[in-house]
């Protein structure tokens, strides 16, 4: 984004704090465009922002890039630390690079879309948000995933979906291994109709909707009784 | 002239069974009835036990303290009549809107979902009517409760069921909750049988099924990253509201001073006497340390980081009455914090409850059970026989919400009367002015937790100073 909207605005973190950049794009009306330059992996940009704008984060950034948000669409062209739109209720974040750990943990709505790889917990306790990574993706993924959907367009690390609740995770590359109460279920008509939504909404290019994996919860672990096998 | 009676008379069927020898029940200190009664029930079913309530086991206490209250050398304030100040402010470090409390005594956490949601709102009304504050619990805000409650108290919990930043804004005091008294480092569970339609959908999630709450947070480990994340939940908020950070009672005073270099306004140190919705039996019974020396412990981490004037400290687990208030205060707390007292109000264990204007026995429901009314730590079943710790809206509704709320009012009103006629009667005009030095212990064990000597003696245990 060379040029923005009128209104738009320029927010340079050699020159502000983190407080002064997220009120003012929390000031910012509904369609309004900001860009923030040199973010030098700085934490908590774009945090806990309500209104419709667009972000472009000019680099590299820390930890919970646009957490909390309900309704900006961020966009970071470069990588970013931990938890990178934890607890997302709308809008989007998408990352034009890798991701650390627990990407989009507990998002409950909104879509995560990391072009890179993102390391171990992505999806964690995910609750209705939409996790789509390009890459690889670190072990534990999807860790008490609750509900909404995960893709993965490389290979899923060991434990993929442990413990997971109603969320659907599709994998493009190999599993290590799954997790507890974790299965592969078959992929049904919707699955590939879902998952060409989900290529298309993220702009990859490199997976085929026909030849990926579901990974969905046995719900052998729902209830107390499952303790007599040890599973926990 | 003396009768010779015959060695064994034969017994005819209706004769009682003979007595038992003096020794024929001697009591094992080892394997008492009631752990035998446990050992047989995990033969029988084969898992732990999954519970409510709080520790059961013996634990020094703040019963083992006693106040010196003036005499000669200090005088006191005339009884009720002179003023004694409670007023608290919490979350002075950072927050541009400190919470102004009435009273030092605050609702703890308790999730709508473990409690009614009628329950959770006489508790908010109770708590308003009083001035101080509630605090919401796993599975998110309610609309009663945020409406019940003038000062609510937002807990960002490792589940995050329903954890929604529009209701992060709309709370009073958010408090990041790292552990809790009756199973730190254990996370906990909502059983499926509680977990109505409504409850599930705040948590997102299907009805009927067990809900976890996780150990950890998902999306931070460690002190580094608890920094970032208080700085988040500022962010968020527009650094309005004070950040309370709440540990279950381990490893106190490092946890108290990492807390502190997160940046918390308010760290909660919760005791092993706490009480809890649904956790593991083992948890509650053998992890954490008792409040009396959690208390102590977190008062002189905050000394030791020269903060005690910055941060306030919460103490929760197992506070009852005035007197545990007023001992936490004098051992260096600002606030108390109650959860299973403020229940027992509102009815919790009581023989009877008040629907439509009837007073019922319920004592076939706790015997259902396999409980008595006093004994009763079932919460965990969802058939709370007096309306209190369910979400079946026939049980619910055995709870007259009117009628709780004036209770636990009355309740709040009499801990806070014993707690300033202690203060009082040590000679001060202001809780917060009771001090150690208003206390002894009654047993070595609590001289040593607490850090005050002996009664009758000058000897602290563990310390090198006498006074």
């Amino acid at each position: 984004m060379d040029t923005l909207n009128a209104g738009g605005v320029r927010l340079s973190c050699a020159d502000l704090t983190t407080r002064e950049i997220n009120a003012a794009l929390a000031e910012l009306p509904d369609g309004a465009e900001a860009r923030i330059e040199e973010p030098w992996g700085r934490h908590n940009l774009a945090v806990g922002l309500t209104n419709r704008i667009t972000i472009d984060i000019d680099g590299n950034a820390g930890y919970f890039i646009g957490g909390l948000c309900d309704g900006p669409d961020i966009t970071v062209d470069g990588f970013v630390g931990w938890s990178v739109g934890e607890n997302l209720m709308s809008g989007s974040v998408r990352v034009r690079g890798n991701v650390s750990e627990c990407a989009g943990a507990s998002a409950h709505g909104g879509t995560i879309i990391i072009h890179g790889d993102a390391s171990s917990r992505a999806g964690i306790s995910l609750k209705g948000g939409t996790v789509l990574v390009g890459g690889d993706v670190g072990h534990m993924s999807g860790f008490m995933a609750q509900a909404g959907t995960m893709l993965v367009g490389g290979d899923a690390g060991h434990a993929l979906g442990d413990s997971l609740y109603e969320a659907v995770i599709y994998v493009a590359g190999k599993i290590a291994s799954l997790g507890s109460d974790a299965k592969v279920e078959n992929l049904t008509d919707s699955d590939v109709l879902r998952v060409k939504q989900l290529i298309d909404l993220a702009g990859f290019d490199h997976i085929d909707p026909q030849n990926v994996k579901r990974v969905a919860s046995a719900r052998q672990l729902y209830n107390f009784d499952a303790l007599k096998d040890q599973k926990y | 002239m003396t009768e010779t009676l015959p060695s064994s008379l034969p017994l005819a069927e209706s004769t009682p069974a003979p007595a038992l020898p003096a020794d024929a029940r001697r009591r094992s200190h080892t394997f008492p009835p009631e752990v035998v009664a446990q050992i047989q029930r995990m033969a029988d079913e084969g898992h732990y036990e999954i519970r409510g309530w709080g520790a059961k086991r013996h634990l020094p206490t703040f019963d083992d303290l006693v106040f010196l209250t003036a005499s000669v050398s200090r005088y006191p304030l005339e009884g009720y009549r002179e003023k004694c100040e409670t007023k608290t402010v919490l979350g002075t470090r950072y927050a541009s809107k400190p919470i102004e409390l009435d009273i030092p005594i605050t609702i703890a956490g308790m999730s709508f979902g473990a409690l009614s949601a009628s329950a959770k709102a006489a508790l908010g009304r109770a708590a308003s009517a009083v001035g101080t504050s509630t605090t919401t619990g796993d599975g998110g805000m309610t609309e009663e409760e945020r409406a019940a409650s003038k000062l609510l108290v937002y807990q960002c919990l490792p589940s995050r069921y329903g954890f929604n930043p529009k209701h992060l804004r709309m709370a009073d005091a958010i408090e990041v909750v790292i552990g809790q008294g009756a199973k730190p480092g254990g996370g906990g569970m909502l059983l499926g049988q509680k977990v109505s339609q409504r409850v599930a959908d705040m948590r997102t999630l299907p009805p009927g099924i067990d809900q976890r709450s996780a150990s950890r947070h998902p999306d931070w480990v460690g002190p580094d990253d608890l920094r970032i994340k208080i700085e988040e939940l500022r962010e968020a908020t527009g650094w309005e509201k004070p950040v309370y950070v709440k540990l279950g009672a381990t490893r106190v005073a490092n946890d108290v001073k990492l807390a502190v270099a997160a940046g918390a306004d308010v760290v909660v140190v919760d005791g092993m006497q706490g009480g809890t919705g649904a956790t593991q039996d083992v948890f509650i019974e053998h992890a954490g340390i008792p409040t009396l020396a959690a208390v102590r412990l977190a008062a002189e981490a905050l000394r030791e980081i020269d903060m005690a004037d910055q941060v306030q400290l919460i103490v929760s687990g197992g506070i009852r009455n005035g007197a545990d208030a007023a001992k936490a205060l004098a051992l260096g707390a600002t606030a108390v914090s109650m959860g299973v007292g403020p229940l027992i109000a509102l009815g919790c264990n009581s023989r009877t409850y008040l629907q439509d204007g009837v007073e019922h026995d319920a004592t076939a429901d706790y015997r259902a059970l396999g409980t008595e009314p006093g004994y009763c730590h079932h919460m965990h079943t969802g058939m709370c026989p007096v309306g209190i710790s369910t979400q079946d809206p026939r049980l619910e509704a055995r709870l007259d919400p009117e009628w709780g709320t004036r209770r636990v009012i009355n309740y709040l009103k009499s801990v806070t009367m014993e707690l300033t006629t202690l203060a009082r009667a040590c000679g001060k005009s202001n809780v917060h002015n009771l001090e150690p030095e208003d206390l002894v212990a009654l047993t070595i064990e609590a001289a040593a937790m607490a850090g005050v000597p002996l009664a009758g003696t000058n000897w602290v245990p563990g310390s090198s100073d006498c006074r």
